[in-house]
């Protein structure tokens, strides 16, 4: 398959793939245990795996304590490393010929960027093995062939980014507004009645800086843009953006002036700091869990060209040259067991990549079911407007990603006129477009060349 | 006897330093370049970053040298308890930048400890945002405290040891010819520490140009500095020329800075040779 094909085939299957992840939090049933190789085997040794989920030191060691302990061999599990590093890593490992790395766990970006390159193996029997004893969400298995007719990754785990709001905050909703399903506008008009309310902007996002910092540029890239122009990137200096941006500007006047250090905003939710925060489902977590009768998980706004959201794919790999090829599928078969997959969901807050795990009901790992419900509701909103996190870009995310920071650095936090930073943004974001060489990717219309800015 | 600390040194300070250098003046490629120097200056947030770096810069020399001082006569001074003070003021010397920021943060952010006592006093009705972006000054001045009671142990560490070099004969003779405290101190000790304060100045100095983890945990995204936007253009964007760009930058500020001290605090020759 080309690599349009291969977008044409994401456009088409991207919807479906929170589909699944709603159908696992509609129907609560027993919990899926068994299913998968159960017999015991000898110890396959030391396997080295290379994680960019699971960053968090709690996560981290809820990943070595809870999820790994059973492994009949020894893991060294490393999630030190961002997708973007860790591509770098993977492509240098392939350039010398040699890698040290049995297992990678990254984005589905990350991995088309590390196939490109050519670094990874083919995972064609194992997925057919795999494929025998446990169900895998088979939009999610279409994902990991990359466009082509051979298995590069085995689905791991998935996730998407909702608001988390403090019930304090549902008395000042305006009158005849569905918290599950509002408009931006509506959001704007219920953060001016909290700061009526209180004396304090009870809105949060997360603009921290740096490598452990927030996640807001996927709030402006999967969020805002399609919600107001129908894609990520081609509308990225049109005139729907200038209205984007002007909105952007009258939601940032009543949320905390503290959101510039804001990392994970289940932090300033828990301390009562915020009221109401959008952020990555595994950012929003700790609240859910820790104050189930406080909190509640909705859907994020809808936009003038509908409800823009952003789906998180994260795969399973072999690096070519990985030391201990045997090892590294046991640890895959090992991870997508739905008893593993059920521990990993409650360790990291994602969703499982198994049809037949469930994370609902009254065995569901805490937080995880009122997260599924409200990514239920997202995705089958009647104007969901699914939309990819960058493909193909590989190492090139971050830099990608900088032109919608700056934008908000410049347009929102330093006042600057908007269609002077749009345009010089996208030059910046165009050029690197230009070095990539990428088409344009879902919910942008796909593109025979490079993705053009309009 | 100082082969390892020179091999040490070589291979893990002075080797990256000259990469770091090269890398600066390179493309991906490894072409010679100033395209790097010039990206970094029509960087977004250049400007701001060098500008806060020179004020945090600004604040946090001479509050900090000033009160560590103080700290340090009076750890020397005959009074009961020095001893307990100086254990006591000796802490911070032992918390990491990072944990000292976060400390910080729990005190100055909206919900913390010192809103709370504020409105617990109802001296208050809302929280005051300390740490909002829009608020500058507020933001400055919790990073200019944060940062003093982090690293003014050291300073006055260094202090100390200048005063207890300094011989008690001269003190006591001034003492006998009817000095008084105040002159004693301004005439005799002060003027025996400009060398011991140089060496002060200068190693706080190049440690104000790195600041960065309690920046990051206080302040974010609202107060940029060189530090934090070399780290962001290494860690975060991958982007190794820009990176080091930024880096050679605090270098030479860092050099600058230390050529000024040096020229201020000149201490001549025949002072110790009397």
């Amino acid at each position: 398959m080309t690599r349009k094909g291969l977008l044409v085939a994401q456009a088409a299957l991207v919807s479906a793939v929170l589909l699944v992840v709603g159908a696992c939090g509609g129907t609560p049933t027993p919990s899926g245990g068994g299913g998968a190789t159960s017999s015991p085997q000898a110890d396959v040794g030391n396997v080295e795996f290379l994680s960019s989920q699971a960053q968090p030191v709690n996560e981290a060691e809820g990943m070595r304590r809870q999820v790994l302990t059973a492994f009949n061999g020894k893991v060294d599990f490393n999630s030190s490393l961002t997708g973007a590093q860790m591509v770098s890593k993977i492509q240098a490992d392939h350039q010398a010929g040699k890698s040290t790395i049995d297992v990678v766990g990254d984005l589905h970006g990350d991995l088309v960027a590390m196939q490109n390159a050519g670094g990874l193996t083919d995972l064609t029997p194992l997925m057919q093995r795999l494929g025998k004893d446990r169900k895998f969400n088979s939009t999610l298995v279409n994902y990991g062939k990359l466009g082509t007719d051979k298995q590069y990754y085995i689905p791991w785990i998935q996730a998407t980014y909702m608001m988390v709001v403090n019930k304090k905050a549902l008395q000042y909703l305006p009158k005849g507004v569905d918290v599950n399903n509002m408009t931006y506008d509506q959001l704007i008009q219920w953060g001016e009645n909290m700061q009526k309310g209180t004396g304090e902007k009870k809105i949060g996002l997360p603009d921290a800086p740096g490598t452990r910092g927030g996640l807001i540029n996927r709030f402006i890239q999967g969020y805002l843009y399609p919600s107001y122009t129908g894609g990520e990137v081609t509308g990225f200096k049109s005139k729907e953006a200038v209205e984007m941006w002007s909105s952007m500007r009258r939601l940032w006047a009543v949320t905390s002036a503290q959101s510039t250090n804001y990392s994970m905003m289940q932090d300033p939710l828990q301390s009562g700091e915020v009221w109401v925060a959008w952020d990555h489902q595994a950012r929003l977590i700790d609240a859910l869990k820790n104050s189930p009768d406080q909190f509640q998980a909705v859907p994020a706004p809808v936009g003038p060209k509908g409800l823009g959201f952003m789906s998180v794919v994260v795969g399973l790999a072999i690096p070519q040259g990985a030391p201990n090829v045997k090892g590294a599928e046991a640890l895959i078969d090992y991870l997508t067991k739905p008893d593993t997959q059920k521990k990993t969901t409650g360790v990291v807050g994602f969703f499982p990549a198994l049809t037949n795990v469930t994370v609902t009901g009254g065995d569901a790992p805490p937080g995880v079911g009122a997260e599924a419900v409200a990514a239920a509701k997202q995705v089958s909103n009647k104007k969901a407007l699914p939309a990819l996190l960058p493909v193909g870009l590989g190492a090139k995310d971050s830099e990608f990603s900088l032109a919608y920071v700056d934008s908000f650095t410049r347009i929102i936090l330093h006042n600057e006129d908007t269609q002077s930073v749009l345009n010089d943004e996208a030059k910046s974001l165009q050029s690197l477009l230009n070095t990539a060489k990428v088409p344009c990717w879902p919910p942008d219309p796909v593109s025979t060349g490079t993705c053009q800015i309009k | 006897m100082l082969a390892p600390a020179a091999i040490f040194m070589t291979v893990f300070f002075a080797w990256p330093a000259v990469q770091a250098l090269l890398i600066a003046f390179q493309t991906t490629q490894g072409t010679f370049t100033l395209a790097n120097f010039q990206s970094m200056f029509h960087d977004t947030d250049f400007l701001r970053s060098l500008g806060n770096t020179l004020i945090l810069l600004a604040l946090i020399i001479p509050i900090e040298t000033s009160i560590a001082l103080g700290m340090a006569v009076l750890a020397q001074s005959r009074l009961r308890g020095r001893s307990v003070f100086l254990y006591i003021w000796s802490i911070p010397l032992a918390v990491s930048d990072l944990a000292a920021g976060l400390v910080w943060l729990s005190v100055f952010t909206s919900h913390g400890y010192l809103n709370s006592i504020l409105q617990d006093l109802h001296l208050i009705q809302h929280p005051i945002g300390f740490l909002d972006y829009n608020n500058l000054s507020s933001v400055v001045a919790a990073v200019v405290i944060a940062e003093v009671w982090r690293s003014i142990s050291l300073v006055m560490v260094i202090i100390m040891s200048g005063i207890q070099a300094i011989p008690s004969e001269l003190g006591e003779a001034a003492e006998i010819l009817g000095a008084s405290a105040w002159h004693r101190f301004w005439r005799v000790t002060l003027p025996l520490l400009k060398p011991t304060l140089q060496v002060a100045l200068i190693l706080r100095t190049i440690a104000a140009f790195q600041v960065f983890a309690v920046v990051l945990a206080l302040a974010g995204s609202a107060l940029p500095v060189l530090a934090v936007k070399s780290e962001s253009w290494v860690a975060e964007y991958r982007n190794f020329q820009l990176g080091a760009t930024y880096a050679v930058m605090i270098l030479v500020l860092s050099s600058l800075s230390t050529v000024v001290y040096l020229g201020l605090l000149r201490t001549p020759r025949e002072v110790f040779q009397r």
